[in-house]
């Protein structure tokens, strides 16, 4: 079993097109950015012929003051440039599981991507279920399972963009792993991370899980075509994000009846307009 | 979880480091994290346990520095210690705050027996 995150031999990271056979996934056994030799690996690191000398060695004092997720950190600073060159704007999608990210990406493709093109990576612990909705909405995806992994990481989003075979200005939109707390810390070198909370959830939701408010850019408030029906009041959700993150900005909107979602248009019109110039 | 592939990502980071100055085997290691980090100390020093396992990090000596937050008061300029997110300024109750320390998830330093 590999140590890195629980997962079996047969559990490797898979990178899938709708269509594609099962068996088409990668044999590189990687962990996104950390690409670890496994400890059941035989080619131990000290020497098993012990013909070392008995005189004691010097002992040396290394000052490192290194990031420990410097190298995922690297890796997304390079997607970042891959990104600039194509003319492409990365929107990183993160919220808990089911707040509505796929469904407000199907709306945006079949809306919106006349206007500007998209392509979409999912990630998911299991299943293609997103990557074919997607692909029934009409844009490209590829669809990352990452097993027990709970979060996405640059290397995931580097091979991911590859296999994409991605057009050149678009909107790459990465739907990461539903989860409010491993995703935060893991830099895809996206150009702008977009945190999704649905009104039926709690709108205390920014003071449990302030990691994720805190490093996001934007904020969409989905299904607010139930808040008839639900005790979320948006005011008190916001002003707690605000206190939180002085910066966020927040779209309301509904992907089921499509109120607000002009509104994201064109945060996503601007962003693109943006980075073409 | 992701505590364990942050400990894979130290004993790859130390290891490689140690490599590079022909150690063969690293005897103290010094680890920084900010308490908004986003790292739980005990999943952490768990998972290192695991990780270390046949490296060049086994029976290191691995020292934790827990690194309080600290927040500036934009309104007060005062600095204090705090680990809420709402950082609410204990002298003028502001809340026009942000952090200034907290967020290190470094490798301060290692020690290594060389050949």
């Amino acid at each position: 079993m590999c140590g890195t995150c629980g997962c079996g031999e047969d559990d490797h990271i898979t990178y899938r097109k709708p269509g594609e056979h099962q068996h088409s996934h990668d044999h590189q056994h990687q962990h996104g950015s950390m690409a670890h030799s496994h400890p059941h690996d035989h080619n131990h690191d000290h020497d098993h012929t012990h013909h070392h000398d008995h005189s004691h060695g010097q002992t040396l004092t290394i000052d490192l003051q290194k990031n420990i997720l410097s190298k995922n950190d690297l890796l997304a600073e390079r997607n970042r440039g891959y990104f600039e060159a194509l003319g492409l704007i990365a929107i990183n999608l993160v919220s808990s599981p089911g707040s509505g990210k796929t469904t407000i990406l199907e709306r945006t493709i079949l809306d919106h991507a006349k206007t500007l093109p998209c392509a979409v990576i999912e990630g998911d612990q299991q299943t293609m279920n997103d990557a074919n909705r997607i692909e029934k909405a009409g844009a490209p995806v590829i669809q990352v399972n990452t097993g027990n992994g709970c979060h996405l990481d640059a290397l995931m989003v580097n091979k991911a963009t590859k296999a994409l075979d991605i057009k050149d200005k678009s909107v790459l939109f990465i739907e990461n792993v539903g989860n409010l707390v491993c995703p935060s810390l893991f830099d895809l070198g996206e150009t702008k991370r977009v945190v999704i909370i649905s009104v039926t959830e709690g709108d205390d939701k920014a003071a449990k899980y302030p990691t994720m408010f805190e490093s996001a850019q934007l904020c969409l408030i989905n299904k607010t075509d139930l808040l008839p029906y639900v005790d979320f009041d948006v005011e008190t959700f916001k002003n707690t994000a605000l206190s939180i993150n002085h910066q966020l900005q927040f779209i309301e909107l509904s992907a089921k009846t499509g109120e607000g979602m002009e509104q994201w248009y064109s945060y996503l019109d601007d962003l693109y307009k943006h980075a073409k110039e | 979880m992701h505590e364990l592939s942050i400990a894979f990502n130290i004993v790859e980071l130390a290891t490689e480091e140690a490599a590079k100055a022909d150690a063969r085997k690293i005897l103290k290691l010094q680890l920084e994290i900010g308490s908004l980090s986003g790292v739980l100390p005990d999943a952490l020093e768990f998972a290192m346990e695991e990780a270390i396992k046949g490296s060049m990090l086994e029976n290191a000596a691995i020292s934790y520095n827990y690194i309080p937050a600290i927040a500036n008061c934009s309104d007060c300029c005062n600095e204090f210690e705090t680990d809420d997110y709402f950082k609410v300024c204990p002298a003028c109750n502001s809340t026009n705050t942000f952090f200034v320390r907290g967020k290190e998830l470094n490798i301060k330093s290692i020690e290594v027996l060389q050949d």
